[in-house]
């Protein structure tokens, strides 16, 4: 475990707290060592008898969960507030941390906002409705591996397949018109780093609210089959959403339906690669697909620190309390490698049967498009091991080159040949 | 929540707690649906013995408490 020693120029804007020890603070966020697996410091966190404290660039000392039980605990209990406008909110980069209380996106809110706006979108993603999109993804995928196979080899996986799925599935959901398949990869690669500036983030999504904005004006007039229409003519007309909300909420529905799949995808199909034995379970039974796809989110965990809190009262847990007041950091990659809910949680295990993970979140937050997360991730994964049964990766995987300061973990370019 | 091997369960939902996560219907589509707006809608509140375990899969996947399994009385 990394443990610097106190640095006393750091801003103490946060209140260190009576029980917090400045030489324990734990240096956040930690790189991974394997692509595929959350810092290996999260063990020791999950086995020590008291809450971890960390050091966060904005130099903010929010309290780090790493328990199953605990994360569970911390992310449904009343008192976990979401509010980037709190001062104790423990963004990972100052860009964020302004621009998130400015936006006000529904995953940075609390209710009764947060209930209304997610409310406007959930019965988009039922099991029913997402159910039904499974030949238009199927045709997707279909469409895409062959613009992979018409690359010349080697070919980037990230760039050539998985980020053009899940734009292409996203835009058409939203009713966004497919005209730059790179620019919301351009946008969320600068939007969701914490090495981007206040400024940096600012710019960026102010060329997609531009763009969505002139959506909105159009499909008011002449609405589609599609969400962004039904937003237009239904809660915006009726006054229940202000349109600066809109479009945050807009804005962050396409970043996270888009970026979570395209990082998801080429690291699953990596972690397939590299474990045969399981893709060769795959390949004779295609019916554990599905529970594949929740073991590699599990595994993956590529959302790992996306859910950041307040406490708003204290919040007792198994490993502390977290006191009222300061912010903690719920990691999803912790909980889903705690050994007590996962037995052997660094085997990839397609046929494991816990599916308790916390890949989505855990709460009234939980993801809102898991569903359709899921279903877009397991066909992409099939129909490119069952079109490019040669598939190989290029690199090895400690030289591929990973997203570190991005909130989605990824990887940057996956060159691969069959 | 009860512990006892095989016996029946009485379950309960609370639409105005529901985030709409469809966790419910993936664990026991026999006893869960969504309406139209993604908000829980119960199919069945006496659960039989088979149905069981399915029925208290679908309290624990329920991130937002909206699903609780009771003794059934």
């Amino acid at each position: 475990m990394t443990r610097p020693a106190p640095d006393p120029a750091t801003d103490p804007a946060t209140d260190p707290g009576p029980t917090a020890a400045d030489g324990d603070d734990t240096s956040f966020p930690l790189a991974r060592t394997c692509p595929f697996t959350p810092p290996d410091d999260y063990a020791g966190m999950r086995e020590r008898a008291d809450l971890t404290r960390a050091r966060i660039p904005s130099g903010k000392r929010p309290w780090l969960v790493t328990r199953h039980e605990d994360v569970r605990a911390a992310l449904s209990h009343p008192a976990a507030s979401s509010d980037a406008r709190n001062p104790a909110f423990p963004a990972l980069g100052d860009g964020e941390q302004v621009v998130a209380a400015e936006l006000r996106p529904f995953i940075r809110m609390d209710p009764p906002d947060h209930t209304l706006v997610r409310r406007m979108l959930v019965g988009e993603f039922t099991v029913r409705r997402v159910r039904a999109m499974r030949p238009a993804i199927e045709a997707v995928c279909a469409e895409q591996v062959e613009y992979l196979l018409s690359r010349p080899a080697p070919a980037d996986l990230v760039a050539d397949y998985a980020n053009r799925v899940s734009t292409t599935v996203i835009c058409r959901l939203l009713g966004v018109p497919l005209e730059d398949l790179e620019f919301f990869r351009r946008i969320t690669s600068i939007s969701g780093s914490r090495d981007s500036t206040e400024e940096e983030v600012g710019a960026a999504l102010g060329e997609l609210f531009g763009l969505i904005d002139r959506l909105i004006d159009d499909k008011a007039k002449d609405p589609r089959d599609d969400l962004i229409s039904r937003l237009a003519t239904g809660p915006l007309a009726r006054g229940e959403i202000t349109r600066h909300s809109l479009l945050s909420q807009i804005g962050i529905t396409l970043n996270a339906g888009h970026e979570t799949s395209r990082n998801m995808i080429p690291l699953a199909a990596l972690a397939l690669l590299e474990h045969p034995e399981q893709l060769e379970l795959l390949r004779e039974d295609p019916q554990l697909w599905p529970g594949a796809v929740d073991e590699l989110l599990r595994y993956l965990s590529v959302a790992d620190v996306i859910t950041l809190r307040v406490a708003t009262e204290d919040i007792p847990l198994s490993s502390g309390t977290i006191p009222a007041g300061d912010g903690y950091i719920a990691l999803l990659g912790a909980a889903n490698h705690d050994p007590g809910a996962f037995p052997e949680p660094g085997r990839l295990d397609v046929r494991r049967t816990q599916r308790n993970h916390v890949a989505f979140g855990y709460g009234t937050h939980q993801c809102v498009g898991q569903n359709l997360g899921r279903l877009e991730i397991e066909i992409a994964l099939r129909t490119l091991f069952d079109r490019v049964p040669t598939l190989r990766s290029e690199l090895a995987l400690a030289d591929l080159p990973a997203r570190s300061s991005s909130a989605i973990f990824g990887l940057d370019e996956v060159p691969v040949s069959w | 929540m009860v512990s006892r091997p095989v016996t029946a369960l009485r379950l309960e939902t609370d639409p105005d707690t529901c985030a709409g996560a469809g966790q419910c219907v993936r664990a026991a589509p026999d006893l869960f649906d969504q309406d139209d707006d993604g908000l829980v809608v119960l199919l069945r509140a006496h659960v039989p013995p088979e149905a069981r375990e399915r029925a208290l899969t679908a309290a624990d996947w329920c991130p937002s408490g909206a699903v609780t399994a009771h003794d059934p009385s």
